[in-house]
């Protein structure tokens, strides 16, 4: 990359701000990937490659008119040293999704949650923010990052309705599981060094009343149209897509049926065990009832009977972790898989549709003159989306990998720490009833048992 | 007790609890018993199964398993067989407790495995051919020997020892002692069972008990399968994950290596149900044994019930006899009777023709007093013995259930160890991811 790139983002940047308020789609959409980035001078960066943070340091420096020409290397020592210490990231932003309630309107009913946002930094006027946010409202500020950024890849949102199970909407467990999701995603936000810094989002976390905000700019269906003409010139399709972005494709088609066949997996798992509770809190009590039955033999049979029933409560919170920790991740990542092919196919648009209007320059008659300088113009900004669309797209590319591998990871670690945890915790149920028996009862009077 | 009052007949049956003493010398003498019993003196071993085709009773053919019998005397393990080696099938083991059942009906005779195959969960087969089934059908079989062998009373029949050492002729020779014939019919145990009037109620209590007990057994059974089946599924879904990682592993760089070992570590836990799941079969199996011993105790409880019927019946078969006896010494009709009545009606009977009909009433009386003597002592040694032995089976049992309940336990450690082995592996291959 090096300086060639520096002078194209130099330039971008210059557009970008030329390019503020009031202006036509097509122009809008030349600055993809160039919406600057407000102050990074506090935040560390959560990255992987060391080229990453580069980058992006590279931004912080040029939008905040410093002269500073290398990319701090005290920011990537900083970085490197978090790195060590677990990748953990210092985070100056809390947010929480809680408190779910049911809104009732003449014409409709929902759920509304509470979004707690706790922070540090220094572009919130305060320190803490309460708002009351529906999923629509999710939705909307999704589709106002997509528009600002579509080749990075933002975290999923939870399913809009669940068709398999015919779970309600209102149901208490989808809700739940909607809520986490809910968090998760702007969690995900607050981490990613781009899209933390959207002023959509500090306006989702900060503003009280969204309709106002929801009406500004140029509305969704405006984007669509443009959508829709990018879809138009990409019917032909894109023409040599890059052998970086065919690698990722393939990726992310094997890791989304990868994701599929372990959500299902998991889910199947889900149900056997749950039937396996079922009958074992059947199996314990007919222990006990024989045990009414005998003498001798019933101390022993209620001791076999309370280990199954506590066997039966352990099997029952590694139940839980199942449905709510490794279930839902799973699933989010499946998510993440649609949402990486979506993300693709937004790049192949915009190299598309870079190579309609470069087709139409070179094939172009050169009868007017005029026209050739703006579509000259127009190829040059076309093409400098396509640059800055792929540079956004390998950049976020490798943070999305790290944070599924950490995502991923952690959920897999936490189910086979539970798991131990459950077989330890009954080994400890039986092993004390075993010392139970060990220490015979006292019958030695008569005599006439023999020891077993 | 006794059927009409004013009798004089004296109460047929005392108290039959033992005093304690007596239970002890019972205990001693039965103990001292054992040391002789057959098993003492040889090893029985059904050593194989075979199959053979025949054909069966219409004469349609039919394929069965017969098991090989070897006996050795005590402690030469490894030696020639003794006896004739016989191959038997599983109806010959009938044959044989049947007639056992008859022959001593005061003991609790020890019961045969299930002649088809119960409690299954969906991977065991249901079919008598199928190995496995074969196999713990073989051990039980030895089991059961084995339990005769050691019964004091049992281990000394004849037709047992020939069971175990003449393949030929056992058939007839069993037949031949007309044990058929001792046995009573369903008929009168059922009429017995609902017409008895004061069995003793340590036997009532027994019965109970047993029916109880084999209730709540089979209930246990059946849902132990169960419970045995889910977990099954669920370790064996656990198989897909090792499948998944694996192909996952091989399109990831840093995670391939933690997730490809993870994987082998969820094959080892899938696969580790099967050795878990064939353990638990046998701790079914020593429950099963129990199931099919409440039969044996009810049919001990039956015999009571009988013997205790028919004294009853003697008792006042006798009373009938003393009435007609007053009757036609007073005259007095007090009950309504066919003689009475038709004395009415075509006039009184000659002196000569009372006189003689007296004297055979005092004959059958003295018959009907002395088959009460017998019944009643009959009654009571049964009472005895068998008393004996249910007190000898409840000690087997509660002993080797307890045993049975300690080795279901091991089993469980044994699973858990295992599982937390198979988790804390897999948790160091996520970490490495």
């Amino acid at each position: 990359m090096g300086s060639r790139w520096e002078a194209e983002w130099k330039h971008s940047c210059a557009t970008a701000a030329l390019g503020r308020g009031g202006v036509s789609p097509a122009d809008r959409g030349s600055c993809v990937g160039t919406r600057c980035v407000a102050d990074l001078s506090g935040e560390v960066l959560d990255l992987e490659d060391d080229e990453d943070l580069e980058v992006f340091s590279k931004k912080a420096s040029r939008a905040s008119g410093r002269s500073v020409v290398h990319p701090p290397r005290s920011m990537v020592n900083q970085y490197r040293l978090e790195e060590d210490e677990g990748g953990v990231t210092t985070k100056d932003i809390f947010i929480t999704v809680d408190h779910p309630e049911s809104h009732v309107t003449a014409i409709e009913t929902f759920i509304v949650y509470r979004v707690l946002t706790r922070t540090t930094r220094g572009d919130f006027d305060s320190s803490e923010y309460e708002v009351q946010r529906r999923y629509q409202d999710f939705l909307w500020l999704k589709g106002k990052l997509e528009e600002a950024h579509p080749t990075l890849i933002i975290h999923p949102l939870p399913e809009k309705f669940v068709m398999k199970g015919m779970v309600e909407r209102f149901n208490e467990d989808f809700i739940e599981t909607r809520r986490r999701a809910l968090q998760t995603f702007l969690s995900k936000l607050a981490e990613h060094p781009l899209l933390s810094q959207s002023p959509q989002f500090k306006v989702f976390l900060t503003e009280q009343e969204l309709t106002a905000h929801k009406k500004q700019g140029p509305n969704f269906l405006s984007r669509v149209g443009a959508a829709v003409r990018g879809v138009t010139f990409s019917v032909r399709g894109v023409r040599s897509r890059p052998e970086e972005f065919e690698a990722m494709q393939e990726y992310a088609d094997h890791f989304g049926n990868k994701m599929a066949s372990l959500d299902k997996i998991t889910q199947r798992i889900v149900k056997e065990q749950k039937e396996y509770l079922e009958e074992l809190s059947q199996y314990g009590p007919l222990y006990a009832q024989w045990a009414d039955l005998e003498t001798e033999l019933t101390e022993p049979l209620r001791g076999v009977a309370g280990c199954l029933d506590l066997c039966g409560r352990e099997t029952e919170e590694q139940l839980h972790h199942l449905t709510e920790v490794l279930e839902p991740t799973l699933h989010q990542y499946l998510l993440c898989a649609d949402t990486l092919k979506t993300v693709l196919r937004r790049r192949d648009h915009i190299q598309a549709e870079f190579e309609a209007k470069n087709d139409a320059l070179t094939s172009s008659s050169s009868s007017k003159k005029v026209d050739l300088e703006t579509l000259k113009e127009e190829v040059a900004c076309l093409e400098e989306r396509v640059e800055n669309a792929n540079t956004a797209l390998r950049g976020d590319w490798s943070r999305w990998g790290g944070s599924m591998r950490t995502d991923l990871r952690d959920s897999l670690v936490a189910t086979a720490h539970k798991n131990v945890d459950y077989y330890e915790k009954c080994l400890a149920v039986w092993e004390t009833f075993l010392l139970s028996q060990k220490t015979p009862p006292c019958q030695e009077e008569d005599g006439a048992h023999p020891t077993t | 007790m006794m059927a009409d009052s004013g009798s004089e007949e004296a109460a047929f049956l005392d108290n039959t609890d033992l005093t304690s003493t007596e239970s002890e010398n019972n205990i001693i003498n039965t103990m001292v018993e054992r040391e002789t019993a057959l098993l003492r003196k040889i090893d029985i071993n059904v050593a194989e199964s075979d199959k053979r085709t025949g054909k069966n009773t219409v004469n349609m053919p039919e394929t069965y398993t017969v098991y090989l019998i070897e006996i050795r005397p005590a402690g030469a393990e490894g030696g020639v067989p003794v006896g004739g080696s016989p191959w038997r099938r599983y109806s010959e083991f009938e044959l044989l407790r049947t007639y056992l059942l008859v022959t001593y009906p005061f003991v609790v005779i020890p019961p045969l495995p299930e002649k088809r195959a119960e409690f299954v969960w969906h991977k065991l087969s249901a079919d008598n051919l199928d190995p496995d089934f074969v196999e713990r059908r073989r051990m039980a079989l030895e089991n059961f020997l084995m339990r005769v062998a050691s019964h004091s009373v049992l281990s000394k029949d004849n037709v047992f020892y020939q069971f175990l050492t003449e393949e030929k002729g056992w058939r007839e020779s069993v037949l031949e002692t007309g044990f058929q014939d001792k046995a009573d019919s369903r008929l009168k145990s059922l009429s017995a069972m609902f017409r008895v009037k004061n069995p003793d109620k340590s036997f009532t209590d027994l019965k109970q008990y047993s029916d109880e007990l084999n209730s709540a057994i089979s209930h246990l059974l059946r849902v132990r399968a169960k419970v045995a089946d889910r977990m099954y599924g669920v370790y064996k879904v656990h198989g897909n994950y090792g499948r998944i990682f694996s192909e996952w592993s091989a399109i990831e760089k840093e995670m391939g290596d933690g997730l490809q070992s993870a994987g082998h570590h969820m094959d080892t836990h899938s696969a580790s149900v099967d050795d878990i799941l064939e353990e638990e079969e046998h701790y079914a199996d020593q429950l099963k044994e129990y199931l099919f011993y409440t039969d044996a105790v009810r049919s001990v409880c039956r015999k009571h019930e009988l013997i205790q019927y028919e004294l009853e019946m003697a008792v006042l078969d006798l009373a009938n006899k003393k009435q007609q006896r007053e009757e036609l010494a007073t005259g007095a009709v007090r009950v309504f009777s066919l003689k009475g009545m038709s004395s009415k009606l075509f006039g009184q009977e000659s002196p000569e023709q009372r006189e003689s009909r007296l004297a055979a009433l005092q004959q059958s009386i003295q018959a009907a007093e002395e088959a009460v003597l017998d019944k009643n002592a009959e009654c009571r040694e049964f009472m005895r013995m068998s008393w004996e032995e249910v007190k000898l089976f409840q000690e087997q049992k509660d002993r080797e259930l307890r045993e049975a309940l300690i080795s279901y336990a091991i089993m469980q450690i044994s699973m858990c160890k295992k599982g937390i082995q198979v988790w804390s592996n897999a948790k160091e291959c996520f970490n490495k991811m």
